[in-house]
């Protein structure tokens, strides 16, 4: 630890360091991916009971109107496909702010934050491991909603992973900075009630926006200004073979907002982290 | 690049000689009174031709030189130059043509005339009127059977398939049919004749040589009215082994199994889907969207929709140059 500590002092940690450190929390996140069934069922369940159940009954209400990335006409399915990835992204950020609290609660934050790197880089690489997790389960439900007669072009499933990236990490930087506020497990319900479904309802992931500006020009507004809306897009676009370079601009800057109120937040000396142990003012 | 440059003067001429290559299909606009161009390469229009009042059917002469389209307002059908893309002559059909047929050699033009209960026989080389064919009440949908001997005329309200001898010009045998026939066509062995009714929404198969309808293909959309379900224009594979229905308000296209009759799936399309072309490749098949104004590009072996373009003022008829 002492040579550790004498090369930081000179120059910093060394790549394999690095890796190791990623590598660590990567596989602490699949393993608790992995002996977790229920939570990748019922990841893969909520998009598809809204696919199978929701879409079904709105296949003939949706107005007929041809907005890019489509050239043609299409079912409802289609078009809440890639909201529904977004959905699942948007609970595996929330989902990670969940272990993030519940990790503080239990200790075991706190030997992640005991670690020598930045502490910054500890937290990009639990959102990289989030992302990583969210990643499995888009490509799962894709892979089912193939037999359900969505099947955008073959390319697309490998120009959406870019957007994929970007849209988990924003969701996922989005859920670290919402957990730092979150002092108690069963605060979660708040987290669902103010943050996922006011993002997931305001957006264009069930609707075109053309359509809610005709129903309410007010909630339009409020659909352009949710950054879940550009996630929704751009995975939208991206699945296409196509950008879109607002959505990717806003998520873009989203990441780093969110990411940096983050490290703010976790910082020890200044965030929500020092106001005590285990579960904050508890 | 070259080749985009070259189809610009000699595009009929390269789409027959390459048949991967650019097609160029003409679309009659009901409401436009327009002829919109659309090329298969760019799938883009790329000119937009002023014709007569109501352009519906509409076709290639068999040579591929010439486009023929029944301006029904107008009572005649109109001719367009290929080369020149612009209305080059007329055709003396009766009052009101619609939809009309040509013999397998190009020759003889035999036209619905839906206001006078006619079909207008026509000589093609001489663009002269050779006589009228008395038929039911508001004739439409026109066929001729693979051997050149039978033309099939179907009457919109008498709701009959016409079996028309094609030497003595006399009708042979009357099918009935669904309520509203408005279409045939024969299947390229001869075999069966496919008629479409749009009141009654269904297609009737007929035997040609006993006259009688030996089957019904039905329609059946989850969450759709019946009468919704219109069935219109068919495409069929030159194989005969598929069919491609129009079903008009429905919006859709049904894929039809040409052997056991049973649709396979069904291909969401614009609004009010009326009829359609194939590429002579059968790669593609092109169908017009009367309300929405556009036609929709169908990749026949994956049977996808791939593409849908606006063209003008409800769209109504298409034809591509033959092979």
């Amino acid at each position: 630890m002492s040579s550790l500590t004498a090369r930081q002092n000179q120059s910093g940690f060394s790549l394999p360091e690095y890796l190791t450190c990623l590598n660590g929390i990567v596989w602490r996140e699949a393993l608790r991916f992995l002996h977790q069934r229920e939570r990748f069922v019922s990841a893969l369940v909520r998009p598809l009971v809204w696919l199978f159940i929701f879409a079904a009954g709105f296949r003939q209400v949706l107005g007929i109107s041809i907005i890019p990335p489509y050239e043609t006409y299409i079912p409802y399915e289609v078009y809440i496909a890639p909201g529904l990835m977004a959905m699942i992204q948007l609970f595996n950020g929330m989902q990670s702010s969940l272990s993030m609290v519940y990790d503080r609660e239990m200790g075991n934050m706190r030997t992640l934050l005991v670690s020598p790197l930045p502490r910054w880089y500890l937290l990009f690489c639990k959102l990289l491991a989030g992302t990583a997790v969210s990643l499995l389960q888009v490509y799962a439900f894709l892979l089912i909603a193939w037999f359900w007669d969505i099947a955008p072009p073959p390319i697309g499933y490998l120009t959406v992973l870019p957007g994929l990236i970007l849209s988990g990490l924003m969701l996922g930087a989005l859920g670290m900075l919402i957990s730092s506020g979150i002092k108690q497990l069963e605060n979660f319900a708040g987290v669902m009630n103010f943050v996922i479904f006011p993002m997931f309802f305001a957006s264009s992931a069930l609707y075109p926006l053309w359509r809610v500006q005709e129903g309410s020009p007010m909630l339009y507004y409020v659909c352009l200004f949710n950054p879940f809306t550009h996630a929704v897009e751009l995975i939208r676009f991206a699945l296409y073979g196509q950008i879109n370079w607002l959505s990717l601009a806003v998520v873009a800057s989203c990441t780093a907002a969110f990411m940096i109120g983050a490290i703010y937040a976790y910082d020890p000396s200044r965030g929500l982290i020092r106001r005590g142990p285990a579960g904050g003012e508890a | 690049m070259w080749r985009r440059y070259l189809l610009a003067g000699t595009a009929l001429w390269l789409a027959a000689a390459t048949p991967a290559s650019a097609f160029i299909a003409y679309v009659s606009n009901e409401k436009g009174n327009t002829v919109s161009v659309i090329d298969t390469d760019k799938w883009a229009v790329t000119n937009t031709i002023k014709v007569g009042q109501r352009p519906r059917g509409i076709e290639f002469t068999r040579d591929g030189k010439f486009v023929m389209v029944a301006v029904g307002d107008d009572d005649t059908i109109q001719v367009i130059d290929a080369r020149t893309q612009q209305v080059v002559d007329t055709l003396p059909s009766g009052p009101d043509p619609e939809l009309f047929t040509q013999d397998a050699q190009g020759k003889l033009l035999y036209v619905a005339n839906e206001n006078d209960n006619t079909v207008t026989i026509i000589d093609l080389e001489k663009r002269a009127r050779l006589g009228d064919i008395q038929v039911g009440v508001e004739p439409e949908g026109m066929a001729i059977s693979p051997d050149g001997k039978i033309l099939i005329n179907t009457s919109e309200t008498t709701n009959m398939a016409h079996f028309i001898d094609t030497t003595t010009h006399q009708i042979v045998a009357n099918v009935l049919v669904d309520a509203r026939p408005r279409f045939a066509e024969f299947k390229r062995d001869g075999s069966e004749l496919w008629v479409s009714s749009e009141i009654g929404g269904t297609v009737s198969i007929i035997d040609p040589a006993k006259h009688a309808v030996t089957g019904k293909v039905t329609f059946e959309i989850p969450g759709l009215r019946r009468e919704a379900i219109q069935p219109v224009g068919i495409g069929m594979t030159k194989d005969g082994k598929t069919a491609f229905v129009a079903l008009g308000p429905a919006n859709r296209i049904a894929v039809v199994d040409a052997a056991s009759h049973k649709v396979t799936k069904y291909l969401l399309v614009g609004q009010r889907v009326w009829h359609m072309a194939f590429t002579p490749d059968e790669k593609y098949l092109l169908v017009t969207n009367g309300v929405s104004n556009d036609v929709s590009v169908i990749d026949v072996p994956a049977q996808k929709v791939i593409k849908t373009i606006q063209v003008g003022e409800l769209p109504w008829g298409i034809t591509m140059v033959p092979q």
